[in-house]
């Protein structure tokens, strides 16, 4: 029997036994649904396995190494006149400090009974951050009556010993290594045994700056963070009343002819541009036609307010769309004048739209990396927290997606992992943008 | 031909509130109203019916220039409320249409309170002094939506959570709280139960002592009933106006008679 000759209408057929086109149609029925639930199911496991790989990679720029080393402050060797004048203090450099710590490291070593073929002062160059003596140094000079004292400091271990409690620096890698021997860890395994050693909460990796390429323990996030705080609010003071007025007119007031026709394509356009294109554009007019500073966030706000305004525009618009246009005749209908009647009632119900249109629009720029290539917003920044603030919004700064594109690319594997660690914390500002975004969305939303 | 009943009935120009002469309605390339006289009265219920597409839903919204929100709509013609045209280039159509009120087909509260919904208009006219006097205009006009006693002790719910015949009196109260002159309505029961129906009908008739109103309809039963004067309209023409009783009983040209007798339509 052919199925033309079944599904005849009229032809007698049982509805108890489905007839074979039913039975073909809940077959592709059931086809589509497992292809939709594979697709879903691919998606989640990609998620899965990028969360994951961010965390496993990611999560060991949090701790850091930290060593606990007795310094001597040599009063013979930071002030040599004995007279305590802070300027004359300031003339030792942080290679006068350097040769203190490492006696203090060996001391210490010794003290515990710690057997080492290390015995001379410069061997220890290897177990510490070259940034240890800044520390000290700094110290001294806040608290130059500490002079004379024995002082105990939690100084960085450098990034090789810190690798090698991380796991990322293997015993077989270090016959390759100029910067530390097998001695070494020989030693940290033993000052680990005694406490001296040990892996901490690294708060300075979310506050402090940029560092040099020696010194990947001290590299810290905060600045670009803050860099890309001043972005942001350049963006938002800029690109949601722009960008809510301009949708409100177009959509709302604009006559409906060739011109706002061209404008609405342009505008759908824009939102397709790739963004380097906003930042060659930022270059050649922010910065070599009205003179801004070079890698400034300032600048950085405003290529990134002209790549997020098509955005939304487009959100903004779609959500005046959506409001039904009983309301608008509502609202004329009791005499309202448009504008009233947009203020009122219309816009109110496409907040949430607009919101979350803004707020997505704000995430895709914090994300934004290439626009920022050309203005000059990657790169070693020195600024150290408090001294950039300032002038925020014209000091040159670096932002969370260039600083991490920067660490990425440096050979150091520690500064691998801290790449990974900037990205944590770039989601975790995006998800914090969402959830904000939801819960406006749920605050602003009247139910129909 | 359909100005003779016109010519028959002898109104004074004191009882006469609305008159439009000449009336012509293009959307884009459509003619959608076809050269319409028509002489609506003070303190009368006028209804307008006719098949779908015949332009009467056009032609009201004409009267409030609601159809100056249309881009490709042009109105040509005059038409005089108290002998004012209000196509004149002077007339802000939000003046009028504060005199002007409007109900709507599908009941469009606000999604605002019961309160703030009849509130809206008396606010942004300035009709309040004080919040006494808002709340008497507000009581009033839901008094007269007849709707008062239902919604009284719920004042500060949403008018959107009504059911569809409360949400279209709150519409009527929200339309009468700005105190217009003239009431329009398009097909304001054609979402509505009979009994809801039959609630709005007789609020019309109500309204009709202090207002002039204007009402599209489908229903030839409900034009029957409510209204006083009626006219036909057919394919973008006034075909026949006069009063409703010989308008139903002894229309004078076929295409009413065809229309009210269920042959076209």
């Amino acid at each position: 029997m052919t199925d033309t000759s079944a599904n005849r209408p009229g032809s007698a057929t049982s509805l108890i036994t489905p007839d074979a086109r039913t039975k073909r149609r809940n077959r592709a029925e059931a086809r589509f649904k497992v292809y939709g639930i594979t697709a879903i199911g691919i998606g989640l496991l990609f998620l899965v396995v990028l969360l994951g790989s961010i965390t496993v990679n990611g999560l060991g720029a949090f701790q850091q190494t930290f060593v606990n080393v007795p310094v001597y402050l040599d009063p013979a060797k930071l002030d040599k006149r004995g007279n305590r004048n802070i300027e004359e203090m300031k003339k030792v450099s942080t290679f006068g400090y350097n040769p203190l710590i490492q006696q203090g490291l060996l001391d210490k070593a010794a003290e515990l009974g710690i057997e080492t073929p290390l015995k001379k002062r410069k061997q220890m160059k290897a177990m510490l951050s070259a940034s240890a003596a800044a520390k000290v140094r700094d110290f001294v000079l806040a608290n130059p009556e500490t002079l004379g004292q024995t002082v105990e400091f939690k100084l960085l271990a450098a990034s090789r010993v810190d690798g090698y409690l991380k796991g990322r620096v293997q015993r077989k890698d270090v016959a390759r290594d100029k910067n530390i021997d097998a001695e070494h860890l020989d030693l940290t395994d033993s000052l680990v045994a005694a406490g001296v050693v040990a892996k901490t909460f690294n708060l300075s990796f979310i506050t402090g700056a940029d560092a040099s390429e020696s010194r990947a323990e001290q590299a810290g996030i905060g600045v670009a963070m803050l860099g890309s705080f001043f972005m942001m609010l350049v963006v938002l003071v800029l690109s949601l009343p722009i960008g809510v007025a301009a949708s409100i007119y177009l959509e709302e007031f604009a006559p409906k002819n060739r011109w706002t026709d061209l404008i609405e394509v342009n505008i759908s356009n824009l939102a397709a541009v790739p963004s380097i294109v906003f930042g060659i554009l930022g270059l050649a007019v922010f910065i070599q036609v009205m003179h801004l500073p070079q890698s400034a966030p300032l600048v950085g706000g405003l290529v990134l307010t002209l790549m997020t305004l098509p955005t939304i525009i487009i959100s903004t618009r779609a959500s005046l769309k959506s409001v039904p246009p009983s309301i608008r005749d509502a609202a004329l209908g009791v005499g309202a004048s448009k504008m009233q009647s947009v203020f009122h009632h219309v816009l109110p119900l496409a907040m949430p739209g607009i919101l979350t249109g803004t707020i997505i629009g704000l995430a895709q720029a914090l994300g934004e990396t290439a626009p920022l290539l050309l203005i000059g917003m990657v790169g070693y920044i020195a600024t150290n927290v408090p001294d950039g603030i300032a002038a925020g919004f014209l000091d040159p700064n670096s932002a969370m997606p260039a600083q991490i594109y920067e660490w990425a690319k440096r050979a150091d594997p520690a500064y691998y992992e801290r790449a990974w660690g900037g990205i944590i914390i770039l989601l975790v500002f995006l998800l914090a943008m969402n959830i904000i975004a939801i819960l406006l969305r749920r605050r602003f939303e009247r139910r129909w | 031909m359909y100005d003779a009943p016109n010519m028959e009935r002898a109104v004074t120009a004191s009882q006469t509130k609305i008159s439009a002469q000449g009336v012509q309605v293009h959307y884009g390339d459509t003619h959608a109203i076809k050269d319409v006289d028509v002489q609506i009265e003070d303190k009368t219920v006028t209804a307008f019916i006719g098949p779908s597409g015949c332009g009467k839903s056009t032609f009201l919204r004409c009267l409030n220039r609601m159809n100056d929100t249309i881009d490709t709509c042009r109105v040509q013609g005059q038409i005089r409320i108290d002998g004012e045209d209000i196509y004149d280039k002077r007339v802000d159509p939000v003046q009028l249409r504060a005199k002007v009120g409007m109900v709507f087909q599908k009941p469009n509260p606000f999604p605002k309170s019961i309160y703030d919904n009849v509130a809206y208009g008396p606010r942004i006219h300035g009709l309040a002094a004080s919040k006494a006097e808002l709340d008497h205009i507000v009581e009033t006009s839901l008094r007269r939506g007849a709707i008062w006693d239902e919604v009284k002790d719920r004042l500060d719910a949403p008018g959107t959570g009504l059911s569809g015949g409360q949400q279209q009196r709150l519409c009527i109260a929200r339309a009468v709280a700005t105190e217009p002159e003239v009431l329009l309505m398009d097909e304001p029961c054609s979402a509505l139960d009979p009994i809801a129906t039959a609630q709005v009908e007789e609020l019309i008739d109500e309204l009709r002592k202090n207002y002039s109103v204007v009402i599209v309809t489908h229903s030839m039963q409900q034009a029957a009933r409510v209204s006083q004067k009626t006219a036909f309209f057919h394919l973008g023409n006034l075909v026949e106006f006069g009063d409703t009783g010989k308008i139903f009983t002894n229309p004078e040209d076929s295409r009413t008679e065809s229309y009210i007798t269920g042959r076209i339509g």
